[in-house]
């Protein structure tokens, strides 16, 4: 790992990492973020969920460096008092633990339906195709909006505010599938011809095994590329649909939420509620960006 | 696909009761159930969903619950609104966009195109509302130089009212445009560059290179063409993006159009303005497709040659 000529591909990979430092840094914020995200409970200076911690005496607080700052809300604190340095790293969190659910569950159902689609052919290939195609002709935001407004009129509020973050999950995961379930359709297919495939199928492999333990390796790499680029978009659907006030509750504010809050203080001079969730999100979003961007770049040169 | 916002009509149908959120917390038992004949809630399911259909055909979605006009009324008149946003940010998207993006494969390692592709990495990650309350900071309450909300002075032509024409209306214009086309801007600028690239190194670019015809012509000539088929498609399906997206610009700016109108609808439970919405977005969708499918007739000689059509 240390300059030689790169002989495997890990240390290929290595070698081509430490050589882009737009990589290197989106990695280095990245594991920030996370760590933030992860101890928050031990990070932060006040619970921001607990109502009984916030004090209304504490609101409007500017950041520290400011005039009237205090030295315990480092970054100020909202309407509420609520510290926002420990929003944000409560609000990362839900964004982050949403986002990746959120990736997981449409990676799960893409890359099984295209698994199925390129093996099985035939009607099962088009049908599953077809419904693809038509989902991706739908905006993804929109189908979330749909999903989540129908959540909102069928549930009582107060069981719908204790399942919102499943929901969410939920609506922007189930919105994404389709390009996965494209990609892994026509690597397997490729796969599919292969000799290996053929080999497995003669000594009499059954044809669920062949799947996951042959061809699925084969196949991840590019859904591996899709998915960090689908985090960005899945953190990024999420803060937009609590930005207009159908996503997570104000009690258990994510960056959009945070971002709403502060949307209505902006006109009268409290910046720093909005901006500062701002520029995490946007950090972590073009941080998981900067990364996809280079696993595209390093692992197939050809997707796009 | 309007298939498919008849079946959002049937879930939503089923749940929330309008009726609930229409009446405060006062209304008698009698109010509440007069209300409800007279919106036709007590017919049998099947009653109400045929006469939706029946009804939808002429364009008569029924009375909003939240504000008891027609609906086809108030989308009509909040339409052009969300429209010109739409085109005009569809507009400097692939003004801007498309140009961008073959410069940036042309000249592929010059620094110029490195800070671009750079700059569309950062406006691919912020959010559309983000960009947008970050206008309105520059440009309204720091600069006061621009409107913050609503359309300005509009004129009327008939049922349509515009923006375009008076001078606070196209000011009023400028923020909303620029927040909903800059993503679409980025997106299309890396778009482009991609197929080009891919374009550039193919066989028959080469080919053309060999023998000599001069570069200028085999970039824009042969190179650009390849490269437009299947950006025309995607660009197709990004103007629905732009639909949806207009729902969070119009909310940020306060623009009176059909997103704001949805976006209340859903908070209120206002079922027929909801599946108003959809119907109208999933027809907009079938048109954007049969456009597409035609431009890429024109486009591409190949498909001509076939002739037989039956493209999807």
């Amino acid at each position: 790992m240390t300059g030689n000529v790169p002989k495997r591909r890990g240390s290929f990979l290595w070698y081509n990492f430490c050589h882009d430092p737009m990589a290197v840094v989106s990695v280095g914020v990245l594991i920030l973020l996370l760590f933030g995200a992860v101890l928050a409970v031990w990070i932060a200076p006040q619970n921001p969920f607990d109502p009984a911690s916030l004090n209304l005496m504490n609101s409007f607080y500017p950041p520290v460096w400011m005039e009237g700052g205090q030295l315990s809300h480092v970054l100020g604190t909202d309407d509420q008092g609520r510290d926002l340095f420990s929003a944000i790293l409560y609000g990362t969190r839900v964004s982050l633990i949403v986002g990746m659910g959120a990736v997981t569950l449409s990676v799960i159902v893409g890359v099984s339906i295209g698994l199925l689609a390129g093996y099985a052919g035939g009607w099962t290939e088009a049908l599953l195709m077809r419904a693809a195609d038509v989902q991706l002709t739908v905006p993804a935001i929109l189908i979330a909006l749909m999903i989540d407004g129908f959540a909102r009129a069928a549930l009582p509020s107060a069981v719908h505010e204790d399942i919102v973050l499943y929901v969410l999950i939920f609506s922007i995961g189930i919105a994404d599938w389709p390009q996965y379930a494209r990609v892994v359709r026509s690597a397997t297919l490729r796969e599919r011809v292969a000799g290996y495939v053929a080999a497995a199928r003669v000594i009499g492999v059954a044809p669920a095994a062949i799947v996951l333990r042959h061809i699925v390796p084969n196949v991840i790499t590019p859904v591996l590329v899709l998915a960090a680029l689908g985090l960005a978009l899945a953190v990024i659907a999420e803060a937009t649909l609590s930005f207009l006030g159908v996503g997570m509750p104000a009690t258990t504010p994510s960056l959009g939420t945070l971002i709403r809050v502060g949307n209505d203080y902006l006109f009268s001079g409290e910046w720093w509620i909005i901006l500062f969730p701002s520029l995490t999100l946007v950090l972590l979003a073009l941080s998981v960006n900067v990364l996809g961007d280079w696993m595209r770049a390093a692992l197939s040169p050809r997707l796009r | 696909m309007a298939l498919m916002s008849l079946i959002a009509f049937l879930l939503f149908n089923y749940v929330g009761d309008p009726v609930n959120n229409m009446v405060g917390q006062e209304a008698s038992f009698q109010d509440r159930q007069e209300l409800r004949s007279r919106l036709g809630l007590d017919d049998p399911f099947i009653v109400q969903f045929g006469r939706f259909i029946g009804n939808a055909v002429r364009g008569d979605f029924g009375i909003s619950y939240r504000m008891q006009r027609p609906v086809e009324e108030l989308i009509i008149q909040r339409l052009p609104a969300t429209l010109e946003l739409v085109l005009v940010s569809a507009l400097l998207a692939n003004i801007m966009g498309i140009p961008l993006g073959i410069f940036t494969a042309i000249r592929r390692n010059s620094w110029l195109s490195r800070l671009l592709l750079t700059a569309s990495l950062v406006g691919v990650s912020l959010p559309t509302f983000v960009i947008g309350i970050g206008l309105i900071y520059l440009f309204s309450v720091s600069l006061g130089w621009l409107p913050s909300f609503g359309r300005g002075e509009t004129v009327e032509i008939g049922w349509w009212t515009t923006g375009i024409l008076t001078l606070a209306g196209l000011k009023a214009l400028i923020l909303p445009a620029l927040t909903l086309g800059l993503f679409q801007m980025t997106f299309i600028q890396r778009l482009v560059r991609a197929e080009m690239i891919e374009v550039l190194e193919s066989d028959h670019i080469r080919t053309a290179r060999a023998m000599g015809i001069s570069r200028t012509l085999v970039n824009y000539k042969y190179a650009l063409r390849s490269t437009l088929l299947p950006v025309i498609t995607i660009i197709g399906l990004k103007l629905g993006e732009l639909i949806a997206f207009s729902i969070v610009t119009e909310t940020v700016f306060q623009w009176p159009g059909i997103g704001l109108l949805f976006i209340q609808a859903v908070s209120f439970a206002d079922i027929p303005v909801m599946a108003a919405y959809l119907v109208m977005v999933a027809f907009v969708f079938v048109f954007i497709s049969l456009v597409i499918d035609v431009l890429y007739y024109l486009v591409d000689p190949r498909l001509r040659a076939v002739g037989s059509g039956g493209l999807s």
